[in-house]
């Protein structure tokens, strides 16, 4: 619960003079994501405290190092939350390791990404030069957006000091109905509902079964119930949780994990593998020994992008890759941040 | 990459128009004085610059060649879609080439399924919406120039609108983007899903005012139309009360669709001219949406309500019917245009606050406002903090504008002193460039200029828009040396 941004910033100076590389750590949940590194650690975990929470402003400001579990406290106790759902993986989880892999639940498509929520950050560059960018309102497009920029450029273009995040009033009252079908009909089944105008948070399928969570009004959540005429499902909580926290067998069995991110009405590839369809279609987890090249044709041919999420060979690339106009472009964007590429090198991609 | 440099053997305007009819009809190569003057501003018509020509390409690839030739002999380009800016972002360059894409008007695909539209830059914002209402979809953001302004001006702004407290800004419903990079390469940023791999280039494009390349297409989310929609109006006696029962709305779970606050001299602008029936005699007047399914809507409009009697309302009206809605924003809607009867000029202002900050940023408007002995009337996106003041001033008296800047600018320098920022939604552009070192440190302004440079290094997008450069920037503060100590 201090402010140690100096520390931190010294710290990268000091990085800087000897040409040391860092790896950035918070609450080391997140170690499995990115690739391996090997720079001196550097820690942001007691770097930690909400610094400004207004409930009726729907504003939460914390610094990096502050855990998901003492921000969702805060909120609950004003009947508010993070409605990118986050997955906390342990106690330890913080908000700017969350910012830095831009991870985001079940809720995502309709409640909106970590990346959708930040308003404002402030950084320590390669440089040394602790930055602030964005701010604490809704609305804000003087310069370029370099916070949202940060979501998922897994520490790459600095050191994540300070957060400050949009958060909203918790759902009155949720409900979960479920349907027994195939992937196949399922994803287009999917998409249909995602169109109708109704309180839905999330769609989820797997092992034959279609998950559909709705919040919102009383009245909405149970006409919608009415007049879909389904089974409801009766421990719904436990189940969003464990997709959310990623505790479902298909994370923790002991295989490569590869996240797909696709157009949600793409039809399903024939991996020999376990799968789970996710965000209404646009999130899809397999579980097996794949190849990355592979893999990643069929991502573009599903209009979207795959990664290895967990497992496997983290001293090779594990994102897909990019064509070479826009990896220079992000070299580029690197260099602009951390010109003496200390900061995280090497994380997000062997070149970056 | 694009052909050699040869920035120091520049054509001449004839030799460039030359080049660029060789792959584009004549017509569509403008370089006459007269033909040129309509594209001489954007819709901040007080900046005004003449550009060499203006090029209204057909295709993509006579995008990529003008980019080419421009790229080779670094010459600006400056894109335009209707102009219908804000803040002279598009407002042209003496040495440079006005980029129209408004051929580019035609809505590729809408998929039905995926709820996407594929777009070209120059489909106007409400034309979307328009084309997907026949399948129950429309586009979220609805910026208050969305029957004329285009999408590919909506990224580089990154427009919001009245319904962005619950539906988001441009850059929360664009899925992806080609764009042509300033040496004429095209890439994709984004995709079908919804996040990618690497650096989010989508959100560092998005609001960056055409200085970082040239977007030739967009894929944005479609929205459900919800079943019902209904407003409640309610009138105050003063603006605190006002300002409290948004915090309250807000504090009882309600995300409304849209929540409007007008100003008495707003309010007696509007009501004069759209006849809404809005109360003449109240100091503020809140409109409050709700939309959903009919049963929540049902439930929070009873809600809304009741919370604005609890806090001291005057009056409250609820739409009845459609055309009551409509009505009771017809009056917010033509708010700009109803004030432009009351005054021969004004001056719209793009500051967003912390809400709570209201009361306290509306008085010291006030004594701002009998400081320079001009009036200002308020619109206020209350319930994302988005300010939009006023000035009332008239151009023909001589010396009048430069004091309605001057009051502008300390405006936004309040909002920045409570906590808020410059420009909320209608950006930086020209406009409001000498406050940019208000809000960022020189550290922070050397950081954008190397991201820039990172897409541009030879500065020839849209060059002197956005993002102060270093040594501009401390001219600024050497006017204002007060302001040398702000944050970081």
């Amino acid at each position: 619960m201090a402010d140690l941004s100096e520390q931190l910033q010294q710290q990268v100076l000091d990085a800087r003079a000897n040409k040391r590389p860092l790896t950035i750590v918070g609450g080391h949940t997140k170690a499995f994501m990115g690739r391996q590194t090997t720079g001196q650690l550097l820690n942001t975990a007691e770097h930690s405290g909400i610094i400004n929470y207004q409930p009726v402003e729907l504003v939460l400001t914390a610094r990096a190092g502050t855990t998901i579990i003492e921000i969702e406290q805060a909120l609950a106790a004003n009947n508010q939350m993070l409605a990118f759902e986050p997955p906390v993986f342990s106690a330890s989880s913080t908000i700017g390791g969350t910012l830095a892999c831009n991870l985001s639940g079940p809720a995502r498509p309709w409640g909106g990404s970590i990346r959708d929520h930040v308003l404002g950050v402030r950084i320590i560059n390669g440089l040394g030069e602790h930055l602030k960018f964005g701010g604490q309102v809704m609305k804000n497009v003087a310069g370029y957006d370099v916070s949202r920029l940060q979501a998922g450029a897994m520490g790459s273009l600095g050191v994540i000091t300070e957060i400050s995040l949009k958060v909203m009033p918790k759902p009155a009252s949720t409900a979960t109905l479920v349907w027994d079908m195939p992937a196949s009909e399922a994803i287009t089944f999917i998409n249909e509902l995602a169109g109708k105008p109704k309180p839905i948070s999330a769609m989820c399928w797997l092992q034959g079964r279609l998950y559909v969570r709705l919040s919102g009004a009383r009245s909405a959540v149970e006409a919608t119930i009415k007049q879909w005429q389904t089974q409801e499902l009766t421990d719904a909580d436990a189940f969003w949780d464990s997709l959310r926290h990623q505790q479902h067998p298909i994370f923790n069995n002991g295989l490569p994990l590869w996240r797909f991110s696709v157009n949600s009405a793409a039809s399903m590839p024939s991996l020999d593998s376990d799968s789970l369809i996710d965000w209404g279609g646009s999130q899809r987890w397999y579980a097996g020994v794949q190849d990355l090249d592979e893999m990643q044709a069929l991502a573009a041919n599903a209009g979207g992008h795959v990664s290895l999420y967990s497992g496997g060979d983290r001293s090779a690339d594990v994102m897909h890759r990019l064509p070479m106009t826009v990896q220079n472009i992000q070299k580029r964007i690197k260099a602009s941040f951390d010109p003496d590429h200390i900061i995280n090198p090497g994380r997000l991609y062997s070149w970056m | 990459m694009g052909a050699a440099n040869e920035s120091n053997n520049k054509p001449s305007k004839d030799e460039l128009c030359h080049m660029f009819r060789a792959f584009i009809d004549a017509e569509y190569v403008i370089d006459d004085i007269e033909t040129l003057k309509p594209y001489e501003c954007d819709g901040l018509s007080m900046y005004c610059e003449m550009p060499l020509a203006v090029v209204l390409p057909n295709t993509i690839e006579q995008v990529q060649q003008v980019m080419r030739i421009c790229h080779r002999f670094s010459i600006p380009v400056v894109a335009r879609g209707a102009g219908t800016g804000l803040c002279a972002g598009a407002m042209p360059n003496a040495q440079g080439v006005v980029l129209s894409l408004a051929k580019f008007n035609q809505i590729i695909e809408i998929d039905t399924l995926t709820r996407t539209a594929r777009l070209q830059p120059g489909v106007r914002n409400l034309a979307i919406s328009e084309a997907a209402a026949q399948y129950g979809l429309y586009y979220g953001p609805d910026p208050s120039s969305q029957i004329a302004c285009t999408i590919g001006g909506n990224i580089a702004e990154n427009s919001g609108g009245v319904h962005c407290l619950k539906y988001g800004l441009t850059v929360h419903n664009v899925l992806s983007i080609e764009m042509l990079t300033v040496e004429g390469d095209k890439i994709t940023v984004g995709s079908d899903g919804l996040d990618s791999c690497g650096l989010d280039l989508l959100a560092l494009i998005t609001g960056s005012e055409g200085l970082l390349g040239i977007v030739t297409e967009i894929k944005v989310k479609l929205l459900a139309v919800p079943e019902k929609a209904q407003v409640v109006m309610a009138g105050f006696d003063n603006v605190q009360q006002a300002g409290d029962s948004v915090g309250g709305i807000i504090a009882g779970g309600i995300i409304p669709a849209g929540l409007e606050m007008m100003d008495s001299y707003a309010i007696t602008a509007a009501e004069d001219f759209a006849k809404a029936g809005y109360p003449k005699d109240a100091k503020a007047l809140l409109l409050c949406e709700v939309d959903g399914t009919a049963e929540e809507v049902q439930e929070h409009i009873e809600q809304v309500e009741k919370l604005f009697h609890s806090f001291g309302a005057t009056s409250v009206r609820t739409s009845q019917t459609q055309a009551e809605r409509e009505l009771l924003w017809k009056g917010r809607k033509c708010a700009f245009p109803a004030v432009g009867r009351i005054s021969p000029d004004y001056y719209c202002m793009d500051g967003t606050i912390p809400r709570g900050q209201l009361a306290h940023v509306l008085t010291q408007m006030q004594r701002m406002s009998d400081h320079y002995q001009l009036r200002v009337a308020n619109v206020f996106h209350a319930g994302d903090g988005n300010l939009h003041p006023l000035i009332l001033f008239d151009a023909n008296i001589a010396g009048e504008f430069e004091k309605t800047e001057e009051f502008g600018g300390k405006i936004l320098e309040l909002c920045v002193e409570v906590g808020g920022c410059i420009t909320g939604e209608h950006g930086v552009g020209i406009e409001k460039i000498r406050q940019m070192p208000v809000q960022f440190n020189d550290r922070e302004l050397m950081q954008f200029n190397a991201i820039k440079d990172a897409f541009d290094p030879a500065g020839t997008l849209n060059p002197g828009k956005g993002i102060p450069i270093l040594h501009r920037c401390q001219e600024y503060r050497a006017i204002k040396p007060q302001e040398t100590t702000n944050h970081g």
